[in-house]
């Protein structure tokens, strides 16, 4: 309970808040930057790859063995290895790097999903009223995979802003530092410190979840809500963070 | 064969490469030492995590109501990063071996219940009523025809939570228990690259071979399901 009190202590103080790079506010800037640039960066990889193998039908097996592949290699691994990489060198870049590898495999397989699942009857509706290749992807195939890529997106995004935390771990920087800093401390002398960084990360991360799907419900079209089959995709995807 | 740019390049490269034999050499009793913590943490996190995990989704199946918290409440904990969840178990638990595997523990559990759910679901209708048909009590259909019926669920969440908590389990190095990752830790603050990639591919190795060893017994298990596809 000591440390329970500690951690109010250490919410209520407004330093802990304020202070210039390694208050709360600056470190949750940071995290958001860090993970938006990953999403993002993770998008403009994965979107336009999954959208084409989809449309094409192929490429289904490369689909698994990416997330597979990516399921097993430690978010720890990556963000240890990349600063170590001349080219990359140390700072936010390794990190955002490591996150878009974890972002990708949830956007790449919903985005494939999404488009084989479109019912081959209205494909074949769509080529018999004259669409070209990019007007089918683009007109139909794409507006009836909203729903996958919504939920792609969502996927990807917590798990990125989940993931973001573990940064601290290799100095790079993000709420999770808070959590760090108080293990290097002890708990003795900062256990408040440890369970108030961890009731920010927890929040900021059940607090993205909760937005991002309110996100997917108002961008996914009436009629093709609360599908079953979506929630299962994600299901399967689900990797760790 | 081209010169490198300047003296201090080549030294770098020669003295930090990405694979050294002579790292294996000198320090095998340490990494096998964590190839061994890593190992073990893994095994019984998702031992503990599949005993708790199989009831749970049986009570889920059997009582529709509980469905919906069983399955929101293991989402949640699923949606709290590691970080965080060793923090908010640390200072109780103390800093140790317990906080990881509780961690590893309370992830595994989501994909089990998910998958053993989904298992239970996809046993068809009929079967259940020729169970019953045949006087199976709930209990009986349950161990004897419904679980088997459900084991490639049941081994597909087994699966997916080990080759998991074997990526995780090196997060426990925030309280000196990450096995593996213990070494990848250090060897990113010595800035020695042949520790981080010997551990780093070690997880994916020992990944691979726990999922191959489960995919196997799964096999075994489910004779039936061989025969059909042959």
């Amino acid at each position: 309970m000591n440390y329970i009190n500690q951690a109010v202590v250490w919410l209520n103080d407004p330093l802990n808040w304020t202070n210039p790079g390694t208050g709360i506010f600056p470190l949750l800037e940071q995290h958001l930057r860090i993970s938006a640039a990953a999403v993002l960066l993770g998008c403009l990889v994965a979107l336009p790859v999954g959208l084409w193998l989809g449309h094409a039908g192929r490429g289904g097996g490369l689909v698994v063995v990416v997330s597979n592949v990516t399921r097993a290699v430690p978010t720890l691994a990556l963000l240890s290895i990349l600063p170590l990489i001349r080219a990359i060198g140390i700072g936010e870049l390794p990190v955002i790097l490591a996150l878009t590898v974890f972002a990708i495999p949830p956007l790449l397989a919903n985005a494939y999903t999404g488009l084989r699942a479109v019912d081959p009857e209205v494909r074949e509706a769509a080529q018999g009223m004259g669409l070209s290749g990019w007007q089918l992807l683009w007109r139909v195939e794409l507006p009836l995979a909203v729903p996958y890529l919504a939920a792609g997106f969502r996927t990807a995004a917590v798990q990125v802003v989940a993931t973001a935390t573990l940064a601290a771990l290799v100095a790079g920087g993000g709420l999770g530092e808070i959590i760090s800093e108080g293990f290097g401390l002890g708990l003795a002398k900062a256990g408040g410190q440890v369970i108030a960084g961890g009731l920010l990360v927890a929040l900021l991360a059940l607090s993205v979840e909760g937005i991002l799907a309110i996100v997917e419900r108002a961008v996914t079209p009436r009629p093709l809500r609360r599908s079953k089959r979506i929630r299962k995709s994600k299901v399967a995807l689900a990797a760790e963070s | 064969m081209s010169l490198p740019d300047s003296p201090a390049l080549a030294y770098a490269s020669a003295a930090n490469p990405w694979f050294s034999w002579q790292y294996m050499n000198d320090n095998s009793s340490t990494v096998l030492a964590a190839l061994g913590e890593h190992t073990l943490l893994t095994v019984e996190a998702v031992v503990v995590a599949a005993v708790v995990a199989v009831p749970l989704a049986v009570l889920a199946h059997w009582y529709r109501r509980l469905t919906g918290p069983i399955l929101a409440l293991s989402g949640v904990l699923y949606t709290l990063p590691s970080l965080a969840l060793f923090a908010l178990l640390a200072p109780f638990v103390g800093i140790g071996r317990l906080t990881v595997l509780i961690g590893l523990v309370l992830y595994a559990l989501l994909m089990i219940v998910r998958n053993t759910l989904a298992g239970l679901g996809q046993v068809p209708e009929d079967v259940r009523e020729a169970a019953q048909g045949m006087g199976y009590g709930r209990l009986a259909s349950l161990l004897r025809i419904e679980l088997p019926l459900a084991l490639p669920g049941v081994v597909t969440g087994l699966r997916l939570a080990t080759v998991s908590t074997v990526a995780l389990a090196t997060v426990g190095v925030l309280v000196g228990h990450g096995g593996l990752g213990q070494l990848i830790s250090a060897g990113f603050h010595a800035n020695y690259r042949a520790e981080i990639t010997t551990a780093t591919v070690l997880v994916v190795l020992l990944a691979l071979v726990l999922d191959l060893m489960l995919a196997g017994a799964g096999r075994l298990l489910t004779p039936w399901l061989r025969r059909r596809a042959s």
